[in-house]
């Protein structure tokens, strides 16, 4: 190998950046390399016998063609913006939160348990019934989050086995309520909820405004917009955002100056399985309206390569989570399915390759082949 | 390269000539030549930033020159990894240190090599390893796992790993800065013992008592280019190294106004503590520190030092006894119940400790402000009243930073020291703890350091200076302690270096005229 790259006419050589990149520099690499990751998978596609550009332009149609295709997009990318912030707030700290997945089952189970319990009348208000499924929703999730933050902080249990775990406890525990307790005359779901307890969508406003027919936007996502400036505050313009940052760029600096590391453990895995709680709860309020099996396509997992994608910015969670919205509502235009997957994979892979370009800086030096030759 | 060498015309074992590379903005080093004999000790001197490690990691396959030629023992080389640097016998021992903790001396030692292949007989390399550290007088335990071993232990792994690659040009990057007294002593035998075994060494180093010391020839950096190149280290004095090297002359004495101490502001009294092995560091130490005064802690490393630090700032708990600061008990209380008695700590450790390195200048230097008015607005942070607090640091400290965002990791070891001393100073402590406060700085910088630490002293902060650099703590301290085991064996006003050596070996204060005696006799 080495023998093959002296022939070459020039040497390539890596050097570690001594000064910090421009600010734009992230975003273009980002950028750069969602196109390698797509072009990576163009020769898959190419090879596996497809048309590339067709199957792209058709992803493209499938999830941005229209304003119906584009509120489908969103109210997919609703779900991924909560737990994506759920996993960046916890990254940040260097807290490896894999556990969103179950802290969303578990905030989908508290908000239904508003209904089912039932802890609020059929006909309470829709605002009482929303503002209550969005506390029993989050107050769920931070308990689901608070078990591995205590553990770690007070016995160093690993967080990234036991909130692992966690999700299957969470997934099973919702399968019990759903096949035993509150199943609907024997399927394996519960009864639908109460229009009360829906959230509203564009479409429920289709007599005042006609061009909202049939798209089903829902407000969660104003839930998410909101989540996301509130978690930019909190990272970047608070104390305690400035505490998790602290510790999770080094502990010992942070114990040094006087920053309780189990406390912000615990806390950081509360709000991280709070965000995730409410994806959970938006995503039954706003969509399935009622508790079930299937509510999750791994959201919680998405939200993980989201967080990376954005790299760990909340407000770049946003717009990553559109795009993985559509890859997820693509998956149902293409056959096979596995493409979007895989393309997702691809992106990620290439997105962490390019980390490495913001650490070193690639110089190509010309050889001077005479003056080796003498 | 025509010096006068009327001693001998030894074999001329490496040539570097007309050196030159570029980092962005930088040109680290301006046709630099540089040689190196057979047997000798050629120390290369130079500032931080000089571009003396930009030259040796050149050498020694790291980074590939601009331009320039190099050759070895006569033939032109061209490296375009370290690997291939020691296949060619040249190794380099930096400053940072690259061992695997949790594995053993001999795994370390043999980590990366072709043999032993697949079953690894260990015993028999351990009985090499043990015959070559004999040889060259490196004391060290092959089965001891590297996390056991002191920092001087650890260099002489590193120093074993080289030579058990057979390298016979060995290039040291200021090895000593990490090293006790005592231990520098043991590493200059070492050195001496190598090249009378036909080693060459090239010595990297900014302390020219060190220099004047141990080195045959000395070539001297200033600003990448070359001000002295293959000088005998006879024919120079310390003046004269420190004027090729900063280009002017640098004041060695500070002046300093007469100590007028004031109340007890730190008190010890009978500390005991353990240390990350779980063995006694602090065996019953007392001790006081007063307003305006600066007290210097004498002793060998690794004698509980850090620990002490540690305990007085919270980071570490007591087993028995009581720290006082103005009066309070904080024995054993939150780091934050120490900043509020107004504690400040300028640790060993920069940047595992003092500081973050992923964050931006402004972060580091609020660590312990955020908390404060006007950079605290109720739960949130004043964004704006952290910038300006920021680059007031910046100017009045001269802090060398692109700007308040740029990563502290990206800092010289001197601005990043800086950014440290700012953060505490500027938060006007009643008591600062600072531990070794200038290692790794060059001359200009620790002239800086030194008088930011007297300025304390004099606005009626109790300064407790822990310093592994008798010179320094002579300088600086109104008294000096000595530290032995624990335990303060006496106390030195009159900067007596030979009764400060004394009790860093356990010789207590009042035994001090029987031994003085018996030296005598």
């Amino acid at each position: 190998m080495n023998k093959l790259l002296d022939r070459l006419p020039f040497r390539i050589e890596l050097e570690p950046r001594l000064v910090q990149p421009p600010r734009w520099y992230p975003w273009v690499l980002s950028l750069l390399s969602v196109v390698v990751a797509l072009l990576i998978g163009a020769i898959v596609l190419a090879l596996a016998g497809g048309n590339p550009w067709a199957s792209y332009a058709h992803i493209a149609r499938a999830s941005f063609g229209d304003i119906g295709v584009f509120s489908d997009t969103l109210v997919k990318a609703i779900p991924l913006m909560l737990v994506g912030l759920a996993c960046t707030l916890a990254f940040r700290m260097k807290l490896w939160n894999i556990g969103a997945e179950g802290q969303f089952f578990i905030g989908a189970f508290g908000a239904s348990a508003v209904v089912l319990l039932p802890v609020l009348p059929e006909d309470a208000p829709r605002w009482l019934f929303i503002i209550t499924m969005i506390v029993f929703g989050m107050a769920a999730g931070a308990i689901w989050g608070f078990i591995p933050g205590f553990l770690k902080a007070r016995f160093q249990v690993n967080e990234i086995i036991s909130t692992l775990m966690l999700n299957y406890i969470a997934i099973s525990w919702n399968n019990y309520f759903i096949f035993a307790i509150w199943s609907d005359g024997g399927f394996q779901m519960s009864k639908v909820f109460p229009r009360n307890a829906w959230m509203p969508r564009l479409t429920d406003y289709v007599d005042t405004i006609p061009m909202f027919r049939g798209l089903t936007t829902h407000f969660g996502l104003i839930l998410a917009l909101v989540a996301a400036v509130v978690v930019w505050l909190i990272l970047y313009r608070s104390q305690w955002g400035y505490e998790i940052r602290l510790v999770g760029d080094n502990p010992r600096a942070a114990q040094y100056a006087g920053i309780s590391i189990t406390r912000n453990t615990v806390l950081v895995m509360m709000l991280s399985g709070a965000l995730a709680g409410l994806a959970g709860m938006s995503e039954i309020s706003g969509v399935v309206h009622r508790l079930q099996g299937a509510i999750s396509p791994g959201y919680g997992f998405t939200g993980i390569i989201v967080a990376w994608l954005a790299k760990l910015n909340p407000i770049a969670v946003v717009p990553v989570s559109i795009l993985f919205g559509a890859l997820i509502l693509a998956g149902r235009e293409i056959q096979p399915s596995g493409i979007p997957k895989l393309l997702q994979g691809i992106i990620l892979v290439s997105l962490i390759a390019s980390d490495f370009l913001m650490r070193y800086r690639i110089r190509v030096h010309r050889k001077d082949l005479l003056k080796e030759a003498k | 390269m025509d010096q006068p060498t009327p001693s001998s015309p030894a074999e001329i074992v490496v040539q570097m000539c007309g050196i030159v590379k570029h980092f962005p903005g930088v040109l680290a080093n301006d046709h630099v030549d540089f040689e190196l004999r057979k047997g000798e000790i050629h120390a290369l001197l130079g500032e931080n930033g000089a571009g003396k490690s930009t030259l040796m990691n050149i050498l020694a396959g790291l980074y590939h020159p601009d331009g320039g030629s190099i050759l070895v023992n006569g033939k032109p080389v061209s490296f375009s990894s370290p690997r291939q640097a020691i296949q060619a016998g040249i190794g380099m021992i930096h400053q940072h240190f690259m061992l695997v903790p949790s594995q053993t001396v001999a795994e370390n030692i043999l980590l990366g090599l072709d043999e032993p292949r697949f079953f690894m007989q260990l015993s028999k390399y351990e009985q090499e390893i043990a015959k070559l550290s004999e040889r060259f007088g490196l004391k060290v335990d092959p089965r001891a796992h590297v996390w056991q071993l002191s920092v001087g232990e650890q260099q002489r792994v590193e120093i074993l790993k080289m030579l058990y690659r057979g390298a016979n040009i060995l290039i040291m990057d200021e090895p000593t800065a990490v090293l006790a007294p005592t231990e520098v002593d043991e590493l200059f035998n070492t050195l001496r013992a190598m090249v009378a075994q036909g080693k060459s060494i090239i010595f990297i180093s900014h302390k020219l008592h060190e220099v004047s010391q141990i080195a045959d020839r000395v070539s001297v950096l200033r600003r990448g280019v070359s001000t002295a190149s293959g000088v005998e280290t006879r024919s120079m004095t310390k003046t004269d190294l420190a004027r090729l090297m900063v280009g002017r002359e640098v004041i060695f004495s500070l002046e300093k106004n007469p100590c007028q101490p004031g109340k007890v502001v730190l008190q010890l009294e009978d500390l005991w503590a353990e240390n990350d092995k779980g063995l006694k560091a602090l065996r019953g130490l007392s001790l006081q520190v007063r307003q305006g005064e600066i007290v210097g802690l004498a002793g060998v490393a690794g004698n509980g030092q850090r620990e002490l630090a540690d305990v007085i700032t919270g980071l570490r708990k007591a087993e028995k006894g009581r720290v006082l600061v103005d009066g309070d008990d904080i024995t054993n209380r939150s780091v934050k119940t120490g900043i509020h008695h107004g504690v400040s700590h300028i640790p060993e450790d920069r940047t595992h400790v003092g500081s973050a390195p992923n964050l931006s200048v402004t972060d580091n230097v609020i660590m312990k402000k955020y908390k404060h008015a006007p950079i605290a607005r109720g739960w949130m942070m004043n964004a704006i009243a952290a910038t300006n607090y920021a680059s007031e640091l910046k100017q009045a400290y001269e802090i060398i930073a692109p700007n308040l965002e740029t990563p502290v990791r990206l800092l010289s070891g001197g601005n990043l020291q800086r950014v440290i001393l700012a953060r505490e100073i500027s938060s006007q402590p009643a008591l600062m703890i600072a531990m070794q406060p200038t290692r790794g700085l060059d001359v200009g910088a620790i002239e800086g350091v030194h008088r930011l630490l007297l300025a304390q002293r004099d606005a009626g902060a109790a300064v407790l200076l822990i310093s592994e650099e008798l010179e320094e703590l002579i300088d600086l301290s109104d008294r000096v302690v000595v530290i032995y085991e624990g335990a303060i064996m006496g106390e030195v006003a009159n900067g007596n270096i030979q009764h400060i050596g004394l009790m860093m070996t356990g010789v207590r204060q009042d035994q001090l005229a029987d031994h003085m005696e018996a030296a005598h006799e």
